[in-house]
């Protein structure tokens, strides 16, 4: 079976314009969705789930959020910490005063939250441009983490200021609280980013994604083609906040279970989710995982190497971690400022004409 | 209320000037932005790691010792031996200046004519690559400055306010310093790019990258000059806030209060880096002094504090809304 077009006749519009038009393409994704559905529940163990799937399922759609609003529309945004937070919160606060609301629901709505204070802090995109919008959102990081803390209503009220998950379940399974099972966080986290994968993906094909690009490429040009900045600029900003704060209100509910705002959310977590769509590829779904899965596999595994393996004390791993993630963006930056995604794309292209290259 | 406006006063001049150190720090960032287009995330972890090279040249340290340590099993700390204040300024503003080389041969070399915002990005990755080595070479425990640096309060302006007003304003000698150095530094710097040839060549880099070139002005040496002087300057800012709050991580953390002030005060402009510095330094302590206050309480029902950390945001970006090259930045043209 060789990767390409030829003989894959296509005999509707419908078939002609999916998502994955190869043969090849199409079956690898769909085994791939049902092998993380079906077979990687019952062979997964407590520590694989909650050092690394869990994690990296979380952050997917954390920097599918971010990659829309930075890699597919261009505005860089340093607030998603901040975000993370509200969705947070916000999921906390729906689960205390509402007990018998679905989880699902109350994830769902955590993001609609997100959204809406998204808007209102991507409103000066309307009149600040590059880094200077970076600059600003930084303002969304830190008011939001400090509104956390600073309003007791927010935590309830708590002695320790921290947030605790109650215990929810979907369809009789734990899903959220200390007694949930990894597989069923792990089921339930996986649907939401089958999901909204799926979301985004068809939106970045479709007109809005367009019209984002449009406004990422040239802004002004594209005012000028007739897509309105205002409603583009915040509908990217409305849905890459809605990712986020479903991804913060999942941070918070399933996989750490008791948060506490300034050190969970800090500007360290909106970093981390830049760095990953940077070495991911920005402007690329396939990336968003990819950035996710390196940067939740790395630690791990340098940890494992120089503490596990070679008996390094735990602050030398750490300063080696951080040149290290310094460097890789460097060095992504600078070799491929499209990130591994594109070299993916690159390795198909060659793919499509082998063995006859030009 | 008599009582409240000198607490007031004292706070405001106090605020001055902290913002005065904000723009230590944002003048870094100014001069290689000005000459690069470069917005340089990096210029807090420079400073960090400027007075971090400076402590541990001084106090003799092994450079590495963590890492050698792990690999050899040997458990060396020190060479034995300090070294005097000027000659370890010297060597540390050697090692910046080979840094600067270094940033300049590995990557903006690469980065030539990239998007401003990748640029940014690469800085970022810069600041954390830069965090992670100053951290293997010289330990990230928290250090003293040991430095002939005045500190503590002020008796004179103490002794002065005490007899005009019947109360002593609270005012730090190294604050003092600072704003006198800073003050310093900018008319250093203005002299050096109005009079020298260097200075010229550096504003006609500023101005086009092209022409200049074109002029036989070499764009690598002009960049290797300025990141050295923002190195300089960064160690400058690195010993004060080093002599303020010790030596450590944290320190890093200056870039985010020198980015408000750079977005207030214009990219482009070195006495709106100064200025920017006031009023922010001035308007974060004030208001926290109204909203955290008594009668701020019984007016709106709450009160508020360490607003600090977001207050300068919102003030820039608020602002910006209203005019977004900052005060003193250049007009922002846009074409198609």
């Amino acid at each position: 079976m060789l990767y390409r077009e030829a003989g894959d006749y296509k005999k509707t519009y419908a078939e002609d314009s999916q998502t994955f038009p190869l043969k090849l393409d199409r079956w690898s994704y769909y085994s791939i969705v049902f092998l993380a559905l079906v077979a990687v529940p019952f062979v997964i163990n407590d520590y694989w789930a909650s050092a690394v799937l869990i994690p990296f399922l979380i952050w997917s759609i954390a920097s599918l959020g971010l990659n829309i609003l930075t890699g597919y529309c261009g505005q860089v945004s340093l607030g998603t910490g901040g975000f993370m937070a509200v969705g947070a919160y916000a999921s906390y606060k729906l689960m205390t005063s509402f007990p018998d609301l679905n989880i699902l629901i109350i994830v769902l709505l955590s993001g609609a939250i997100t959204a809406g204070v998204g808007v209102i802090f991507g409103l000066p995109s309307l009149r600040i441009k590059g880094f200077y919008l970076a600059v600003a959102t930084l303002a969304a990081q830190f008011f939001l983490v400090w509104l956390f803390n600073k309003f007791e209503w927010f935590y309830n009220y708590s002695a320790s200021g921290q947030i605790s998950t109650p215990t929810r379940s979907m369809f009789g399974y734990e899903v959220t609280g200390p007694t949930a099972s990894a597989e069923a966080k792990y089921i339930f986290c996986l649907v939401l980013v089958i999901g909204l994968a799926w979301v985004a993906r068809n939106l970045t094909r479709g007109r809005i994604g367009r019209s984002w690009m449009a406004i990422r490429d040239m802004d002004i040009a594209a005012e000028i083609i007739g897509v309105n900045p205002l409603k583009t600029k915040l509908t990217a900003f409305a849905i890459s906040s809605f990712f986020i704060g479903v991804s913060g209100a999942l941070f918070f509910a399933v996989y750490l279970g008791a948060v506490e705002v300034g050190e969970a959310f800090g500007i360290q977590k909106s970093f981390l989710v830049l760095f990953m769509i940077i070495i991911g590829g920005l402007g690329s779904i396939l990336g968003s995982f990819i950035g996710a899965a390196f940067l939740v596999l790395l630690p791990v595994l340098l940890k494992n190497i120089m503490v596990g393996m070679l008996g390094w004390p735990i602050d030398l791993a750490a300063h080696i971690e951080l040149v290290l993630i310094g460097f890789l963006i460097m060095l992504t930056l600078v070799l491929e400022p499209h990130g591994v995604a594109q070299l993916w794309r690159v390795t198909k292209q060659k793919l499509r004409l082998w063995p006859f290259p030009h | 209320m008599y009582d409240q406006f000198l607490y007031g006063t004292e706070a405001a001049i106090n605020g001055l000037m902290t913002g005065v150190m904000y723009s230590l720090v944002a003048l870094g960032f100014v001069l290689i932005f000005k000459a690069s287009g470069i917005f340089n995330y990096a210029q807090g972890v420079m400073a960090l790691f400027g007075a971090l090279t400076l402590v541990g040249i001084q106090s003799g340290q092994v450079p590495f010792a963590g890492i050698i340590n792990a690999i050899f099993g040997t458990n060396i700390q020190h060479f034995g031996w300090t070294v005097p204040a000027v000659a370890a300024i010297i060597l540390t503003i050697g090692v910046m200046v080979l840094f600067a080389w270094l940033v300049e041969r590995y990557l903006l070399k690469h980065l030539v004519n990239q998007e401003p915002i990748i640029l940014f990005m690469a800085t970022i990755g810069l600041a954390y690559f830069m965090e992670g080595v100053g951290d293997l070479m010289w330990g990230s425990n928290i250090k003293k400055i040991d430095l002939p640096i005045p500190q503590g309060i002020n008796e004179t302006i103490d002794s002065l306010t005490y007899d005009w007003f019947g109360y002593g304003f609270y005012i730090d000698n190294l604050d003092i310093t600072a704003a006198i150095i800073s003050v310093f530094l900018v008319v250093a710097l203005t002299i050096f790019s109005q009079y020298s040839t260097t200075g010229r060549a550096l504003r006609a880099v500023a101005d086009d990258h092209q022409a200049a070139l074109s002029v036989g002005i070499s764009l690598r040496k002009i960049w290797v000059i300025v990141w050295g002087i923002a190195g300089f300057i960064a160690l400058v800012a690195g010993v004060m806030w080093g002599a303020k709050s010790g030596v450590q991580f944290s320190l890093s953390l200056i870039t985010l209060k020198a980015l408000p002030v750079l977005m207030l005060g214009g990219f482009t402009s070195i006495p709106g880096a100064i200025i920017g510095g006031m009023i922010i330094g001035v308007g974060e302590k004030v208001f926290e002094f109204i909203v955290s206050s008594s009668w701020f309480g019984d007016f709106m029902g709450f009160t508020m504090n360490a607003t600090e950390n977001w207050f300068a945001y919102v003030l820039a970006l608020v602002f910006l809304v209203f005019r977004p090259q900052g005060l003193f930045g250049d007009k922002i043209i846009e074409r198609v």
